[in-house]
């Protein structure tokens, strides 16, 4: 069965089309790495399967059917924008507010909720946030309990937008496990959008890159090629492969380090 | 403005001391509760804002013969809500709420020139009269913090979640802007409580410093909730008591009070912080 599936959908904020005529089809259990460079849709792909953002023609199915917003369904761990800065709340009670939010009336928290809590926050390592305040939290600490925030209610689709970023290389790939784990065994099908390919080589089973309002899915054999990333950055793309690693390069420079490369083969798209 | 001039050690004997402590109490209580939502939201500076807007309202009302009370809830309870419909991403609303407060405040000034028999009553406006309270204003002030409780307590739940993680609230289909604007009402409804104790320059003092100072020593939600209350309770009644043996402004205990408060908890869990980080240092060696 398909978890998500689009048919020659526009979508776009604004007037603005971010994806255009887009097709593809990820299937149950997939570990998908969205990649793609800034602006490319990752973020507004996630929010329109949210339900946040309708496609403005062209079909998107979400579980077989048109996607609902306050899904229970889906666990979101959103690209984080907001934060307060002296947010004196603890773990425990940041995790709480998600649940049945959207709910009005006062907030409670039911001790097997509590404890639905403080077993998904040691199933990612993390159960001594529960009783930390978030302003004491370092960037990769607030991550995981996003993270951990994510996976409660046992979603089955799982949408993690840049969940890697403000964590520095050895939490990147304790975050990775972690997903992969907990994904594996529970069957949850992953959007794991990302700046880099190579850390998510031995996690992910398709990639899906974004780009110039384009979108391919397959696999890294048959995506992350000269050819296919050429046509879809409009710009000359050499791939190089050694060691285990893949290098998109595009005239000589590492386009998924350098980020204005990205924007330039944007912009050269378009030209054409 | 009233100065006591009684000389009984028994401040309850006076009825106006007892009708203060109950006002007192009845604002204390929401404006800690109320507070609370302010500080965790970093919107104390909009709170701020909402009671200079009020004063412009309650000198206007004077100036056409309402009652000032009225005058400063009409005017808090609109800019609230202006303030929550216009987007919560305006970067620098800091810059635009400073010009509308000021602007409220000449506003309020331009009032005062045009009705001067008015100008006794704003030092009170400004500073608070609470020795001036009557029966008729307590039940006033009881009445408004039971809708202002009431009101914030249907919201709570999606006002937390839309004031922690805005963007997962709004996936979950929490209606953000309303939450806000309701938010701001009722912001607007404590600070014109509020300010019949210890006036709209100094609405902090109850709103501000006892939330701040609770968040400080703890972080859970309701033990937060209840600290918040708790301390602003006991900061409007000692600054009673201390202002009926000393003679000093009532409003002026308060704030001493209230920083006194505040900066007393940030000492405290400063030891436990560097305590944490110690830990994390040797575990990570």
């Amino acid at each position: 069965m398909n978890v998500v599936e689009l048919d020659r959908a526009t979508i776009g904020i604004a007037g603005h089309s971010v994806l255009s005529d887009v097709s593809f089809a990820i299937r149950a259990g997939e570990f998908i790495g969205v990649l793609g460079p800034n602006g490319a849709g990752k973020t507004t792909l996630m929010r329109a399967i949210l339900g946040l953002l309708p496609p403005s023609s062209g079909m998107l199915h979400v579980f077989g059917r048109a996607p609902q917003r306050g899904d229970r369904t889906i666990g979101y761990l959103p690209q984080v924008r907001t934060v307060l800065p002296d947010l004196r709340v603890r773990g425990l009670d940041f995790i709480a507010s998600s649940l049945d939010g959207e709910r009005w009336g006062l907030p409670s928290l039911a001790a097997a909720d509590r404890r639905m809590i403080e077993a998904t926050l040691d199933s990612v390592g993390a159960r001594d946030l529960a009783s930390r305040p978030l302003s004491d939290m370092s960037g990769g600490e607030r991550q995981r309990l996003l993270l951990a925030q994510a996976l409660i209610g046992s979603p089955k689709l799982l949408l993690l937008d840049e969940p890697l970023i403000s964590l520095d290389a050895r939490h990147q790939e304790v975050a990775i496990d972690v997903v992969r784990k907990v994904c594996r065994d529970r069957g949850i099908t992953v959007l794991f959008s990302a700046h880099e390919l190579n850390q998510l080589l031995g996690t992910l089973d398709r990639v899906l890159y974004l780009g110039s309002g384009q979108a391919v899915l397959g696999t890294v054999e048959e995506v992350v090629t000269a050819p296919v990333l050429s046509r879809l950055f409009g710009t000359d793309i050499s791939v190089v492969r050694a060691d285990d690693h893949i290098f998109v390069m595009s005239r000589g420079r590492d386009v998924e380090r350098v980020e204005h490369v990205h924007e330039h083969g944007h912009d050269h798209g378009h030209e054409h | 403005m009233v100065t006591i001039t009684a000389t009984s050690t028994d401040m309850f004997q006076y009825d106006f001391m007892n009708n203060a402590f109950a006002a007192a109490g009845i604002v204390a209580v929401v404006s800690g509760i109320v507070g609370y939502f302010l500080v965790m939201r970093g919107q104390t500076f909009a709170g701020h804002a909402l009671s200079h807007i009020g004063f412009a309202g309650a000198t206007g009302a004077g100036l056409i013969g309402l009652t000032p009370l009225w005058g400063l809830l009409g005017f808090t309870l609109a800019a609230g809500v202006v303030m929550g419909a216009l987007s919560e991403r305006i970067s620098n609303r800091d810059i635009a709420i400073g010009i509308v407060l000021s602007l409220a405040l000449g506003f309020g000034l331009l009032f005062l020139h045009y009705y001067t028999s008015f100008a006794t009553q704003a030092t009170a406006l400004l500073f608070g009269n609470v020795l001036a309270v009557d029966h008729e204003m307590i039940a006033t002030l009881a009445v408004l913090g039971a809708i202002t409780l009431l009101t914030l307590g249907a919201i709570m739940r999606p006002l937390i979640f839309a004031s922690l993680q805005p963007e997962l609230a709004e996936a979950k289909g929490v209606p953000l802007r309303f939450v806000s604007t309701a938010f701001l009402a009722i912001v607007a409804l404590a600070v014109s409580e509020c300010a019949q104790i210890v006036g709209v320059l100094l609405v902090f003092t109850l709103m501000v410093g006892p939330p701040a100072a609770a968040q400080r020593v703890t972080t859970g939600l309701w033990s937060g909730l209840t600290l918040a209350a708790a301390l602003a309770l006991a900061e409007a009644w000692l600054g009673l008591t201390i202002a009926y043996y000393t003679d000093w402004p009532v409003s002026f205990c308060i704030a001493v009070l209230s920083a006194a408060g505040y900066f007393a908890c940030l000492g405290l869990p400063t030891l436990r912080t560097r305590r944490s980080q110690d830990d994390r240092a040797n575990q990570s060696a």
